[in-house]
């Protein structure tokens, strides 16, 4: 049972993680190459502060807070430029994060900060706790994607030039994309840090940011539930399988080429297609 | 009367070319104005200028008396400016009738926080319906736009444009690429629309439809003023006949060439 719990917190966690890059990236077609970072500094900030003595909840709604407002930060200074310009400049944050934090004595360096405190949960309470808040970030997800800013982030991701033909304030949406995935993103990270109660530079580098990024595009850009899938399915392979773990980021390169060449919309894409052919061979149906 | 919009003086240079050079005109409220020059005279760029996308080095843009030089292009389209570009740029991933209905939603999408807390979108597309079956395409409403041919994505446009609710229509080249028929339905949904009380722009080079339908002329020539005013007169101003004879006979020669 506890090896069931370990595994559906560690899910849980993905789950809230991939979805909050899959508002940047997937609703509103901003890649990010950096989105650990801002995992990294919700799981920094939540364990410097019940490292101090402060209560758990208070650390998640910190983290939460403090990732958010460096995402806007950040949004307001890269977000005017291109996609393809936005995917080096989130790498450059993504660098320059690990660069800051394996210099800080006070946040443990290279060797990372150990012996965060206890959320003060019990394991099942806290996967509990993990699983509601990934409930309700899906909750939030699906609600967004029918709201009329959904909408504009739809027409963002197409074509921008165009959206603003039509009054968009378009770095504004942007940023608003940016605000809320990077907090998400955050608390994700308050929570990885009292689960797991050891963080280190290297848990949110490069590699962390190309998993989710993989996350998102393997779930199908732009699907919740998609990426709910993608998140849960690849987070939990390294754990099941020890030498896939060896060997992550030659799979999740390979996924994310395979994906890109066969099927761009990831795998929400391949289930609507393959409902697409059902209907079509069905009596009466469309194509 | 006050001008509904006015643009004064307007100096757009691209490095070392000046593509208008003290270039003005005044539109009043209700009016049909034809914006007419030979290749290479300003005519996009004078548009771009009105609508934020070029940055004039020199002059001012005033819409009912507001300056909005400064104004980047959503907050002009806030203040009324409807557009319709040259070249057709429907949302791709978009039914036909949701790129008008999020055109009709302008109020809602105001701001990203406005934009969270609405959901329903019945009455815009009941209004995006109205405006498809104004323009003429509203049996394609639940069409993609890739599978449209140019003369009903030239209208889409317009439907999106007017969704906007404006008061006044920047319609840039609207029967390029259309058949003589296309264009001419297209120029009467155009007077229709203006007959309804909508002010209009038109750039366009289809001069017999831009005759027939405008009620006043600006003739830009490489970038200056040439000509203004009721389109017979300005059609006989020998200036303006130079420009179009000229700009024939270049052709021919670089035909011939």
């Amino acid at each position: 049972m506890a090896y069931e719990i370990t595994l559906l917190t560690a899910m849980g966690i993905a789950v809230i993680f991939a979805l909050s890059l899959n508002l940047i990236t997937g609703f509103c077609g901003q890649i990010s190459l950096g989105h650990a970072a801002f995992y990294g500094i919700g799981a920094y900030c939540a364990a410097m502060i019940t490292k101090s003595g402060l209560p758990f909840p208070l650390a998640l709604a910190a983290g939460f807070l403090l990732a958010g407002m460096i995402g806007v930060v950040v949004g307001l200074a890269s977000l005017r430029v291109r996609h393809d310009f936005l995917a080096i400049t989130t790498m450059g944050v993504g660098f320059l994060f690990l660069g800051i934090v394996r210099q800080q004595d006070f946040l443990g360096g290279e060797m990372g900060l150990s012996g965060i405190p206890s959320s003060g949960l019990s394991k099942p309470a806290f996967m509990a706790l993990v699983l509601i808040i990934a409930a309700a970030v899906t909750a939030f997800s699906l609600y967004l994607k029918r709201s009329w800013m959904g909408y504009v982030f739809d027409s963002v991701a197409d074509d921008e030039d165009t959206a603003r033909m039509l009054g968009i304030d378009v770095a504004r949406y942007k940023l608003a994309a940016f605000a809320m995935g990077t907090a998400l993103a955050g608390l994700a990270g308050g929570l990885y840090a009292h689960n797991i109660r050891f963080i280190d530079p290297d848990s949110f580098g490069f590699v962390e940011s190309i998993t989710v990024l993989a996350m998102v595009v393997v779930g199908g850009i732009g699907s919740v539930w998609g990426v709910i899938l993608a998140a849960a399915v690849l987070s939990v392979l390294p754990l099941w399988l020890q030498f896939i773990s060896d060997y992550k980021l030659l799979l999740y390169g390979a996924l994310l080429f395979t994906v890109m060449r066969f099927s761009p919309n990831g795998m929400a894409g391949m289930v609507a297609a393959l409902k697409g052919r059902s209907k079509s061979t069905a009596p009466g149906g469309k194509a | 009367m006050t001008a509904l919009l006015s643009v004064k003086g307007v100096t757009v240079r691209f490095g070392g070319v000046t593509a208008l050079e003290d270039a003005g005109f005044d539109l009043q409220p209700g009016g049909l104005l034809g914006l007419l020059g030979p290749n290479g005279a300003g005519k996009t760029t004078m548009m771009r200028s009105i609508t934020g996308v070029v940055a004039p080095q020199a002059g001012e843009v005033t819409l009912e008396g507001r300056v909005i030089t400064k104004l980047p292009t959503h907050q002009r389209v806030r203040l009324g400016l409807g557009l319709s570009q040259q070249i057709v740029r429907p949302f791709r991933s978009m039914s036909v009738i949701d790129n008008v209905t999020l055109a009709a939603g302008h109020a809602k999408t105001l701001s990203p926080l406005a934009a969270l807390g609405h959901r329903h979108r019945d009455a815009e597309r009941e209004r995006a319906r109205e405006l498809l079956q104004r323009v003429g395409i509203d049996e394609m409403a639940d069409s993609e736009p890739s599978s449209l041919p140019l003369g009903m994505l030239k209208r889409l446009e317009v439907a999106r444009a007017l969704a906007l609710d404006p008061k006044l229509l920047l319609l840039d080249e609207p029967l390029a690429g259309l058949n003589h028929m296309e264009a001419g339905r297209l120029a009467d949904t155009i007077v229709a629309l203006n007959q309804d009380g909508l002010s209009i722009i038109l750039i366009e080079h289809n001069l017999s439809e831009v005759l027939r339908i405008c009620q006043r002329l600006v003739v830009l020539d490489n970038g200056r003023n040439l000509a203004a005013g009721d389109p017979r007169t300005v059609m006989d101003d020998p200036a303006v006949q130079a420009a179009y004879l000229g700009s024939v006979a270049e052709r021919e020669e670089a035909v011939h060439a």
